[in-house]
């Protein structure tokens, strides 16, 4: 996928002045975010999961390796097949080999982020394959020829109109004239057509929400049911998934179960939670005959052994997204990669690299909303803020910011200086301000002034009242 | 292919500051895994006979599930005609070849008893178990259930015995364990309520890919146990 990510500034301010997508985000902010809430007030332990939930995570990043060896040895077990691929082209090319080892001519996906990190997609249709996105979200968006524009809503952006224009454009086979206006009529359309494509696909591809070590299972969960038929009709299952993913026991599993839909979309529990292990068993009438799982780095190990670790607690649920202002005005696309809000302003500058994302953690009011709401307490602004340390570090400030900093330390280590300094200008602010009170401009600071008006200061400044108490 | 899994395993260790753990470690955690520890379940769940049956179909009422309390299982046949007249569809039913649905007097309907096809609108199945916490179905895989039954007819009635619910997760999972002593069934499926989606517009439509209608049969065994 194209890292549109350098032009943050002037991707979102298309995206402030686009209405139909302000509309779609109004629809957001009463959706999600409040459903959410209910779910929380609704089960008394839910604090207490998130506490738990956080460790487990901990435990197991602590324990990496150990888990995810043996979560090798319990699939070979079930008799699927793990595969490890170091970074993005690897896992490419190990799903290419395993559906041209099947045959495969149509490939049918659940939802799946990370096959979207990889662009595993644009890979197998340049090798002749047709591949099919399942969730009706994946779907709008493939015919669309878009990206996603949140983790779990991909299509969230797309109003119902631009929709049914897609379907008219695509279903050509389809009655011209047919009523095609409300959701529930696009909805029935898209379960018709892909119907048939469960029934005739060759390979099944899925993620995974997560890997249970003791008993080589990967676990989806979904709404709509897309992703279980996507697993079960296929002749070959192939789950892709990052090493992140792994939990140790099914125990851990229901912990961490138990605060994601609550999170995502404030549901008690997703309507689809699947347990896989292996390919179909002696006697089973259906589900795939051949099973793997294609283990992907891609950056994770970097981030496991820097200050950056906490992020790989992230269990992709959205919360954070759902309730950051930022990303409530300029959408996920503005982000310019897979991964938008907040936790894309921390994943996608050690995915993509700082040169290309140091604006997304820069894009932040810090209010800590997301931290308040990850359901593994994951200190996101903590770690945008690390991201502007570096960015600042390997020059990517503007001059004018370097220059303001600049002058800020030279009276910042002169504490006279710096009291002088403060008590006159002080003094000026309350001499240009008399009337008012305040100040409606001030000089090198009008996008500041432009929505707000700066309060004059009442008197005496901080460290003048503290040495006149204090002596 | 081998390449790549030294490289990660590499890179992790690496991450950690360490090499491999040391075996009496592994030991450790393996042994860990032979008796899971439970982390802290919900109270809500901490019910025992009819109270606990009621937890579960409530939950699975909030989750969109339709309940129906049968107090046997030669009740069965006739619920499924009643819901079928009801929803203005034949007397054609696909039915899972599990001994105890099988067994019940099916005269008048048209039976199908192989993996579904394309004109199959109607799936009645048993399943495994069930946890009340938030009225889910717990359906497993196996000679006696194809997992395509439980997503592709429009509609899917499920036979629950009272004495299969259990109050969380983890009550389901000891079931399952006993039963399936070596390893889980390929396909262990949670159903909590009807396939749904809110991708377009975030309007929340039931019957997105899967069943449009879940209808739960649930049969009063309570005092047979």
């Amino acid at each position: 996928m194209r890292v549109t990510s350098p032009g943050f500034k002037a991707n979102a301010g298309r995206a402030l002045t686009d209405p139909q997508l302000q509309k779609a985000l109004k629809r957001l902010k009463g959706g999600f975010q409040v459903a959410r809430l209910k779910a929380a007030e609704q089960l008394p332990e839910f604090e207490a999961l998130r506490d738990q939930a956080r460790e487990i995570k901990d435990f197991t990043l602590a324990h990496l390796d150990f888990y995810l060896e043996l979560f090798e040895e319990r699939v070979g077990f079930a008799g699927g097949k793990v595969h490890w691929a170091a970074n993005a082209s690897a896992a490419r090319e190990i799903v290419l080999d395993i559906c041209r080892e099947a045959g495969a001519k149509k490939i049918l996906k659940g939802k799946s982020m990370v096959t979207e990190e990889i662009g595993l997609n644009d890979h197998l249709e340049a090798h002749g394959l047709q591949v099919i996105e399942t969730d009706l979200g994946e779907y709008i968006i493939q015919l669309r020829k878009e990206p996603p524009s949140h983790i779990i809503a991909p299509a969230i952006h797309v109003s119902k109109d631009q929709v049914s224009e897609d379907f008219r454009k695509h279903h050509t086979d389809l009655e011209p004239k047919r009523p095609l206006e409300e959701p529930r009529e696009l909805l029935d359309e898209a379960r018709q057509i892909l119907r048939e494509h469960f029934l005739t696909a060759d390979v099944g591809i899925t993620g995974a929400n997560f890997l249970v070590a003791a008993s080589g299972s990967s676990v989806i969960v979904t709404n709509e049911g897309n992703g279980d038929l996507t697993q079960t009709l296929a002749k070959t299952h192939i789950v892709v998934a990052s090493i992140e993913k792994v939990v140790p026991t099914m125990e851990d599993c229901a912990t961490l179960l138990r605060v994601l839909s609550r999170s995502a979309t404030g549901q008690e529990l997703s309507v689809y939670t699947t347990f896989s292990t292996g390919p179909r068993r002696a006697g089973d009438p259906d589900g795939p005959v051949d099973y793997h799982v294609v283990l992907l780095d891609n950056g994770r190990t970097q981030l496991l052994g820097n200050e950056f670790r906490e992020v790989l607690r992230c269990i992709r649920c959205g919360s954070c997204m759902n309730s950051c202002p930022v990303y409530g005005a300029v959408g996920g696309h503005a982000y310019g990669w897979v991964y938008p809000g907040p936790i894309g302003a921390v994943l996608t500058p050690a995915l993509v690299g700082v040169e290309k994302a140091w604006h997304l953690p820069s894009a932040s009011s810090f209010c800590g909303k997301c931290e308040e709401v990850c359901p593994v307490r994951i200190p996101l602004p903590k770690l945008m803020r690390h991201w502007r340390e570096r960015a600042f570090e390997a020059g990517k400030a503007p001059a004018t910011q370097r220059f303001g900093l600049k002058i800020w330390s030279l009276f910042a280590r002169r504490p006279g200086l710096y009291r002088l300094a403060t008590r006159l200008a002080s003094r000026l602010l309350r001499m240009l301000g008399r009337k008012r009170g305040s100040l409606s401009k001030l000089p090198l600071a009008g996008g500041w002034t432009s929505e707000r008006d700066l309060p004059v200061p009442p008197g005496p400044t901080f460290s003048d009242l503290y040495h006149r108490r204090k002596s | 292919m081998s390449a790549g899994r030294d490289i990660i395993l590499g890179r992790v260790r690496k991450a950690l500051g360490r090499g491999p753990l040391p075996p009496e470690k592994q030991l450790k955690l393996r042994s860990r895994l032979a008796h899971p520890k439970r982390n802290l379940v919900p109270q809500r769940g901490d019910l025992a006979g009819p109270e606990l049956v009621g937890l579960f179909v409530t939950m699975a009422r909030k989750a969109d599930a339709e309940v129906e309390r049968l107090s046997d299982w030669s009740q069965v046949p006739n619920a499924v005609r009643q819901y079928l007249d009801r929803n203005h569809l034949p007397l054609n039913i696909n039915l899972a070849p599990e001994p105890l649905l099988q067994a019940l007097d099916w005269d008048g309907f048209q039976v199908w008893r192989d993996l579904p096809r394309r004109e199959d609108k109607v799936a009645v199945t048993g399943c495994f178990a069930a946890a009340a916490e938030t009225g889910t179905l717990v359906v497993t895989s196996g000679p006696e259930h194809a997992t395509s039954l439980n997503l592709l007819p429009d509609h899917h009635l499920v036979v629950l015995p009272a004495s299969r619910i259990r109050g969380s997760y983890e009550d389901t999972w000891d079931m399952l364990r006993l039963a399936y002593p070596d390893a889980p069934p390929r396909t262990v499926l949670w159903i909590t309520g009807p396939s749904r989606t809110g991708d377009i517009e975030q309007t929340l439509q039931l019957g997105a890919h899967g069943p449009l209608r879940l209808q739960i049969l649930l049969i009063d065994d309570l005092d047979d146990a």
